[in-house]
């Protein structure tokens, strides 16, 4: 398909701006525009019929099934899109005075209440802009806490396991941190022995994921708690995977003192193609003073932004968060009320079905109940017939599927994380579940069938290595016209 | 609850074939002591209809019937149709981040694209799939320099955005950076002084045009920071860059800035998206996701994500930063404007705006008040003082529907009078005539 770019012709445009009967200044010389940006020239009619072609060479939930592992690509409900749309909302400029937005902070208030009750907290920050954003906030008011009591310089390192996502120990790094990873044991639970060797007066926190990106709760983590606060160190919980517990056991509970909760996972924010997403962190009422300004407070029956917080670490993203993820959010957990309890509990029931149908086929490297996702592993049809998790993820998408997380968590060779959410009917797990059956048989009698896959898709698969040798990072322009010429 | 489909026959059979009894089976790995033991009290599940209600009724609670010349930053900007078509597409709104490109090409080539509109706007080599925000994006920026200079300074300019400074002072000390402040001159920043401050800082930031509107010597900004060996950096608005100088052709290492102005509502303050862009030298440093070409197994054109040995799936603690998540919806809502503007309507914006913001200042003066730097040249926003306190100000415009701007003082100190005002193409010569006379009165 063309570029946008290719279909520009000069003098074409597709909106028209209003020209007020006024002078028009002059712009210092130096400071002027010399060459025209080379923007695409195209009609309204063309521009709208350019993005509706590219968005049918995409996949999307509305589109299909999305088991994508630690994604939670739910079901985004479309009441939520219209709500979001209220000029109310939509209209409002993110700096005007704290009378002039009272729904909006109530709206923001409120959701803080839920997810207080949700983790099990006592205090909220909705700034951070995404789940990753939210573990570098966690770890500056790691150490704004102990700066406070003296312990800053004492305490450098951050405890992660090898199944940790990619994430942590990118955050540990960003927020000034040492890393120091930790074994998964023979059961999928962190390696509590080597954890104890590895927890002392220099440790700072963990950074956790309960359940783990193996899909599996860890059940030591009573006693993990015990090592981290008797160290006097802290507990992180990345979030990524709270769609398996919420009204089911609470990470405050578990003993971890900071958790982000992913916005467009858990609670439905569309992902957009990558983003926007929320990544809300709530803490122990002993790091409340440190959380980002500024804070929504309520005074009786209206609400204000509270920037006078001495203690604050500062701002980690502009004005008081993605707003507009906020609604959507919250209307979702509106939606359920006290049934988020049956949304975790779905979603873990249609994980556990999947496995049990699967487990026969794949190899499934930690025979227990799983919670929300669960990995198999590929290495046995690698082994035997050469197809590796990606070939089956390729196939996947002849059979209508978008599909899992490959190769994470590292601990598992050629892994396939599944994750289905409770969005599904039991006839689509079946289907899913019918075709990675299909495939592990193919890739016993015909292997170069998978191996070649996929055939179905606006494009084949496609040249990795080449983009990376030979980068291409934007259109060009004057090549274009070399090569027609 | 409308959004499950089991059916109770549906749960009974696959509890069957899992091989357990209840649903509560299914949690027997949990510790009972981190079991919750009681319903979540949170508020009672509510339909559709009395969902849109509860909404509607918050909503209305917000006042945005006021005549919009509030800006610093966000702007009441028109946003086409056009653009909530594309964004409403389920295939773009509701994929996850393109990790299998061969069922993801719309998104791809949609970056790809948008990475090309990036890098014509601000005259730059290469640009990411887009960040958090104008705010975090600065964040960024200051990474990048640490890692490309080995140095452990941060300039910034005073008349750089107070959003853009608080942010980039909080993400500092984790970098190992130390943040210093350059004050503004008369309404801009003196190049010297800059130069002077520049000595061993890992890079300048600077905002073009600036947060009191007026437009900075960008041109000289870059070379005194380019002359102390900092990588210059320029924070720009997408919507001046048909009237004013791409950063990339005055020698700026890299460009940021806030996109909300092409193609996003205010909503509150998000979501945006913050764009980045920077010299080819740097490409490998860069944060967040970046789409390249390549073809297929055919040989047919397609697009991937690439270069992610820098990203944080694959380097983990080496990675060059941590994020996943960007703005790509965002993004491609800027995509989508800037594609109905094309480079004449992008100019004529950018027209109409200064042309608005000169008239307003002429009319202001006119009526007897003094604009805070007159002889600086501006964009579409500038400084004026009310000669009250500005909340005096802003209260009588209020009374009579007119949101008159940004009370300046609240980050600048002997600006208590000073009103920071946001022309856009929305507003009219009439709605001028009421800004005016609210503020003369």
């Amino acid at each position: 398909m063309k570029l946008i770019y290719e279909k520009s012709r000069p003098g074409r445009r597709g909106s028209a701006i209003p020209k007020p009967d006024l002078p028009i200044p002059t712009v210092p010389a130096e400071l002027a525009r010399r060459e025209p940006p080379r923007l695409p020239e195209l009609a309204e009619p063309e521009v709208l019929r350019h993005f509706t072609q590219l968005s049918t060479r995409n996949f999307g939930i509305d589109t299909g099934f999305y088991p994508l592992g630690s994604c939670t690509m739910k079901y985004n409900p479309r009441i939520n899109e219209r709500l979001v749309g209220l000029p109310g909302f939509r209209d409002l400029h993110p700096l005007v005075e704290d009378e002039a937005a009272q729904g909006a902070l109530e709206l923001e208030w409120q959701l803080g209440e839920i997810l207080r009750e949700v983790t099990g907290l006592d205090a909220v920050s909705l700034q951070p802009a995404a789940g990753s954003q939210g573990e570098l906030t966690g770890l500056m008011l790691f150490h704004a806490y102990f700066a406070d009591r003296g312990e800053d310089r004492q305490r450098r390192r951050i405890v992660t396991p090898d199944t940790a996502h990619g994430t942590n120990p990118a955050s540990v790094t960003m927020a000034g941190y040492e890393l120091t990873p930790v074994r998964t044991d023979a059961r999928g639970n962190v390696d509590v022995e080597d954890l104890r060797s590895k927890v002392d007066e220099t440790t700072a926190g963990l950074m956790l994921t309960n359940p783990s990106t193996l899909g599996l709760f860890d059940e030591n983590i009573e006693e993990i708690r015990e090592i981290f606060h008797g160290a006097g160190a802290l507990m992180y919980y990345d979030g990524a995977n709270l769609n398996a517990v919420c009204g089911i056991s609470r990470p405050g509970d578990m003993g971890f003192d900071v958790v982000h909760i992913n916005l467009h996972k858990t609670f439905s924010q569309p992902h957009g193609g990558g983003g926007p997403g929320g990544g809300p962190v709530a803490v122990r009422a002993s790091l409340e003073p440190y959380l980002p300004v500024p804070v929504v407070v309520r005074d009786g029956d209206t609400f204000r932004l509270d920037h006078d917080r001495p203690k604050s670490i500062g701002k980690v993203r502009a004005f008081t968060g993605p707003f507009g993820v906020f609604v959507r959010s919250y209307a979702f957990m509106r939606s359920y009320g006290p049934g988020l309890r049956e949304m975790s509990e779905v979603a873990v029931l249609n994980a556990n079905y999947m496995r049990a149908r699967l487990e026969e086929a794949y190899e499934l490297p930690y025979a227990r109940l799983c919670m929300h996702e669960f990995v198999l592993s590929a290495r046995a049809l690698k082994r035997e017939h050469g197809v590796t998790a990606t070939d089956i993820a390729k196939r996947l998408m002849d059979f209508g599927f978008h599909p899992p997380t490959v190769y994470f968590p590292l601990v598992v060779p050629e892994a396939l994380m599944i994750e289905p959410t409770e969005s599904e009917a039991k006839e689509t797990l079946d289907e899913f579940v019918d075709a990675m059956l299909e495939i592990a048989r193919e890739a016993a009698e015909e292997p170069e069938l998978v191996k070649s896959a996929p055939y179905g898709c606006p494009v084949r698969r496609l040249d990795e290595v080449r983009a990376v040798k030979n980068p291409i990072l934007r259109y060009g322009f004057e090549d274009a016209v070399i090569r027609s010429a | 609850m409308s959004y499950l489909s089991l059916t109770t026959e549906d749960r009974e059979a696959m509890l069957r074939t899992i091989g357990v009894d209840t649903v509560a089976d299914l949690f027997r790995d949990i510790p009972p002591g981190v079991l919750f033991d009681r319903v979540l009290d949170v508020p009672p599940a509510l339909t559709e209809s009395e969902l849109q209600q509860h909404l509607e009724r918050l909503a209305a609670r917000n006042k945005v019937d006021e005549v919009c010349f509030l800006g610093a930053g966000i702007y009441d900007h028109h946003v086409p149709a056009v653009v909530e078509a594309v964004l409403q597409r389920g295939e773009l709104l509701t994929a996850y981040t393109p990790y299998q490109p061969e069922l993801s090409q719309g998104v791809l080539q949609a970056i790809f694209e948008y990475q090309t509109a990036i890098c014509e706007l601000t005259g730059m080599d290469v640009s990411n799939a887009s960040g958090y925000d104008g705010a975090t994006v600065a964040g960024d920026a200051c990474y990048v320099a640490k890692l490309a200079t080995g140095r452990g300074r941060i300039v910034v300019t005073e008349a750089t955005n107070p959003q853009v400074r608080q942010v980039v002072r909080t993400y500092a000390p984790g970098f190992g950076l130390e943040v210093v402040e350059v004050p503004a001159d008369g309404g801009t920043t003196d190049p010297e002084r800059l130069r002077a401050a520049a000595e061993d800082a890992a890079a300048v930031i600077f905002q073009q045009p600036n947060f009191f509107g007026c437009l900075e010597p960008a041109p000289s900004l870059a070379a005194a920071a380019a002359d102390a060996g900092a990588l210059p950096v320029a924070h720009v608005d997408p919507v001046s860059l048909g009237i004013l100088e791409a950063p990339g052709n005055y020698g700026c290492a890299l460009a940021i800035g806030e996109g909300q102005s092409a193609g996003n509502a205010m909503s509150f303050g998000g979501p945006h998206y913050g764009f980045l862009a920077a010299r080819e030298d740097l490409v490998r440093r860069l944060p967040g996701r970046i789409v390249g070409e390549t073809v297929d197994a055919d040989g047919a054109r397609g697009f991937v994500l690439t270069f992610q040995t820098r990203e944080q799936h694959i380097r983990r603690e080496k990675a060059t930063s941590n994020i996943t998540t960007n703005q790509t919806l965002l993004a491609l809502a800027g995509l989508v404007h800037l594609s109905l503007l094309g480079p004449q309507g992008l100019r004529e914006l950018g027209e109409t705006c200064m042309a608005l913001a000169a008239h307003t200042q002429r009319r202001l003066v006119d009526a007897g008040l003094e604009l805070a730097f007159p002889d600086r040249p501006t964009f579409k926003e500038f400084v004026v003082r009310t000669g009250r306190p500005a909340k005096d100000a802003l209260e009588a415009a209020s009374a009579a529907g007119i949101r008159a701007g940004y009370p300046l003082g609240r980050d600048y100190p002997g600006f208590d009078d000073a009103l920071l005002v946001a022309l856009t193409e929305k507003r009219t010569v009439d709605e001028i005539e009421r800004l005016v006379e609210a503020l003369a009165a």
